[in-house]
């Protein structure tokens, strides 16, 4: 009767207080890929349901923002656009700024938003905000779309000329998507953090990241901006990201490898660090609600 | 020699209360100034009731205290413990939602716990959508469920609706789909709490069946908690009592449930005039109670159809203010639902001008189901609550066949009994 030769299944469990600081757990992480999928689905659905528009929301609010935009700073405040087609400028923009934006305020809210499924059930909780930045890719690349949409509209009727390297689009665009996606995803995932201790914060956020979009290049070239305020633009990780993108397709805008290579250096540190708290918060959150 | 599935060693919760926020940074940032800068009270610092002294900070509360327990392959074992015993918070941590504060476990074999059913169920997307969501969130792969999906289907009785929205459903529907996918996790261990509180009698009894069958037939390891002790009984051949975050005793579910009642039934070996958590100026204090049948003192276990007396003893004080004297007798059952509400008032001319009184409500053929239920009493004098305990006098009303039709009223199936006939016209 010895428990020497007792079998100890391959899928054994220790559930420990003292975890590593950096336990990412990709195993896990891979096994639950369905839920990723389905939640994907789930989130794209119940939008699409709960809407009187259904998906047709997603040109609404960019072809809008972009007319605002044109009223309001192009025409009255005659801000420039580096003498590119006003629709093309702000719709590029927005449609980043949108993808980035969204990536961060669904994922800064994650554990407010989702502690009743997180209460009763285990799954690694990175799955839901990688299907966030999934779920919001899926907009995003409806929007570019239309951005494409209108592209070609300049490019065969009004005359509007750009030339578009294969190369950049096919190995520099995704490096750009990625970047967004991920800055977003870290800086959400350090204050979905902070804000399991301070709800209050959340409100910060969302008027913060309204703020943060006057200090990048949405509205304004960068080429116009005076020197002296052109670090602090600099400083916010997402002009890098939209220069090369307005580059890329629109021909126009500063594509540098100490802005690009900045971007870069912000998105890994934000994205380390996001996982970082994100995973030392997740073990214990639920004792704080 | 069965293997083990689950090992508990040394395990142990523990808050700390001083390290809790207040929820907002600028209560944060107004808590700091007013205790470091203006040097005045922590507004926000835990009101020990009882002492009526402000807690130190960094007090620690321990949930649970040095858990060691272990658990064979194949065995279905039980939980009972009182509510704040630290049941959820054990199963918590073995469901991996919340980590120990010390100690291990090692848990050999897949497991999957059902805390709740329907859990993420999302109501815009229909029944079809819902099982894929519902069980890829409990750890199934899709080809998982979609091999089963016909039997989830079936198990759930709501074929024809499977494609409707889930907010259509009626309440019940909507258990019978989110249990179906929880019968059909496949796991080597089980984690249940509580789900079966809700559902119909016939459905739950289903349910039990079928994960009795995979216990007994695919050897599958169960961790059952539940308030329902009949369930636990008739499902569990071994079973874990804990008792104020300690393990108090493991073994048969037998012996472990009659441990547990004469446990409570004393609510901790106190009588009611010891009990400490009590609301209410004490003007009047509830001192003793008693059950009696046929002129028979019951301990815990009652029987419907006969008379009941139910005695309760109590003390006041300033007898001579008292000018208007209410005391309520309330009946819940394990969830906490009130089944019934006894009051009675009366001024101090009926009151015998002694400290001590007894007060006996009468029920004539005592009409409440098989199950176990405890009561609340709340006295108020000129209108201003007295004294006001909850959850104590715990009894069970046997099961028994009371309509003499050869079949016996089994636990939870119903919470009255009613004394009818029925005729055929």
């Amino acid at each position: 009767m010895s428990m020497q030769h007792t079998p100890i299944p391959e899928t054994s469990i220790v559930i420990e207080s003292n975890h590593k600081l950096f336990d990412l757990n990709l195993a896990t992480l891979w096994h639950y890929r369905d839920l990723l999928m389905i939640l994907v689905k789930r989130d794209f659905i119940s939008f699409y349901k709960q809407t009187l528009l259904g998906p047709i929301w997603f040109f609404v609010q960019p072809l809008f923002t972009t007319l605002t935009y044109i009223v309001i700073f192009g025409n009255i405040a005659n801000v420039g656009t580096d003498s590119l087609p006003q629709a093309l400028f702000y719709l590029s923009g927005i449609t980043l700024w949108n993808y980035f934006s969204d990536c961060l305020l669904k994922t800064s809210t994650v554990f407010r938003d989702n502690s009743n499924i997180f209460s009763k059930v285990y799954f690694p909780r990175l799955i839901i905000p990688l299907s966030i930045i999934i779920s919001n890719l899926i907009k995003f690349v409806v929007q570019f779309l239309l951005f494409l949409g209108f592209l070609f509209y300049y490019y065969y009727f009004q005359g509007f000329q750009v030339q578009l390297y294969l190369l950049d689009v096919l190995l520099l665009f995704p490096m750009l998507i990625i970047t967004m996606a991920f800055l977003g995803l870290g800086l959400g995932l350090i204050i979905s953090a902070l804000t399991t201790k301070y709800r209050d914060l959340s409100f910060l956020v969302t008027f913060g990241i309204q703020l943060m979009m006057y200090t990048t290049t949405v509205i304004y070239p960068l080429s116009i901006t005076p020197g002296k305020f052109r670090k602090l633009i600099a400083i916010n990780p997402m002009t890098g990201v939209i220069e090369t993108f307005r580059n890329i397709f629109l021909g126009k805008g500063e594509i540098s490898f100490d802005t690009l290579g900045y971007s870069l250096i912000f998105t890994t540190v934000a994205l380390l660090l996001g996982l970082l708290i994100f995973n030392k918060v997740e073990k214990n959150f639920i004792d704080t609600i | 020699m069965s293997q083990v599935a689950i090992k508990v060693e040394h395990l142990s919760k523990i808050y700390k209360l001083g390290e809790i926020g207040t929820g907002t940074l600028s209560q944060d940032i107004e808590r700091w100034i007013r205790v470091n800068v203006l040097k005045l009270e922590d507004p926000f610092a835990n009101i020990d009731t009882q002492k009526g002294s402000r807690k130190h900070k960094n007090e620690q509360v321990k949930i649970l205290e040095d858990i060691n327990f272990e658990i064979n392959k194949g065995e279905a074992v039980g939980i009972i413990g009182k509510n704040g015993a630290g049941k959820s918070t054990l199963l918590k941590i073995l469901s991996r939602i919340t980590s120990p504060t010390t100690g291990r476990i090692k848990i050999y074999g897949r497991l999957a716990s059902l805390l709740e059913v329907g859990t993420g169920f999302h109501p815009e997307l229909t029944g079809r959508e819902n099982i894929f969501l519902n069980g890829a969130l409990l750890g199934m792969k899709k080809n998982e469920i979609m091999s089963k999906f016909e039997e989830i289907v079936e198990f759930s009785g709501i074929a024809k609706f499977i494609d409707t929205p889930v907010k259509r459903y009626s309440s019940g529907m909507y258990v019978r789909l989110a249990f179906a996918v929880a019968a059909h996790l496949e796991s080597e261990i089980l984690i249940v709490d509580e789900v079966l509180a809700v559902g119909d009698a016939e459905f739950q009894k289903k349910c039990l069946g079928k994960m009795q069958d995979i216990t007994k037939g695919e050897g599958r390891t169960i961790l059952f908690v539940s308030h329902n002790l009949a369930a636990v009984e008739n499902f569990c051949e071994k079973s874990i009592f804990i008792e104020k975050g300690k393990l108090k005793m493991i073994g048969e579910t037998n012996a472990i449930i009659q441990q547990y009642l004469t446990t409570v039934s004393s609510v901790g070996g106190l009588r009611l005039s010891e009990l400490t958590d009590r609301k209410g100026n004490q003007q009047l204090k509830f001192l003793d109670y008693w059950f009696e049948q046929d002129g028979i003192y019951c301990e815990t276990n009652l029987e419907a159809f006969v008379n009941l007396k139910i005695g309760i003893e109590y003390e006041v004080k300033d007898y001579e203010n008292i000018h208007n004297l209410q005391i309520d007798l309330g009946i819940n059952d394990m969830y906490e639902q009130r089944i019934s509400l006894l009051t009675t008032t009366f001024s101090n001319e009926r009151i015998p001008n002694t400290t001590i009184n007894k007060i006996v409500f009468e029920i004539k053929q005592f009409p409440i189901a098989p199950g176990s239920y405890n009561c609340t009493l709340f006295s108020t004098i000129n209108g201003e609550i007295t004294d006001w305990i909850s959850n104590i006098m715990q009894f069970n009303v046997l099961e028994k066949d009371y309509y003499k039709s050869g079949k016996i009223i089994t636990n939870n199936i119903s919470k009255a009994l009613l004394n009818y006939t029925s005729t055929q016209l």
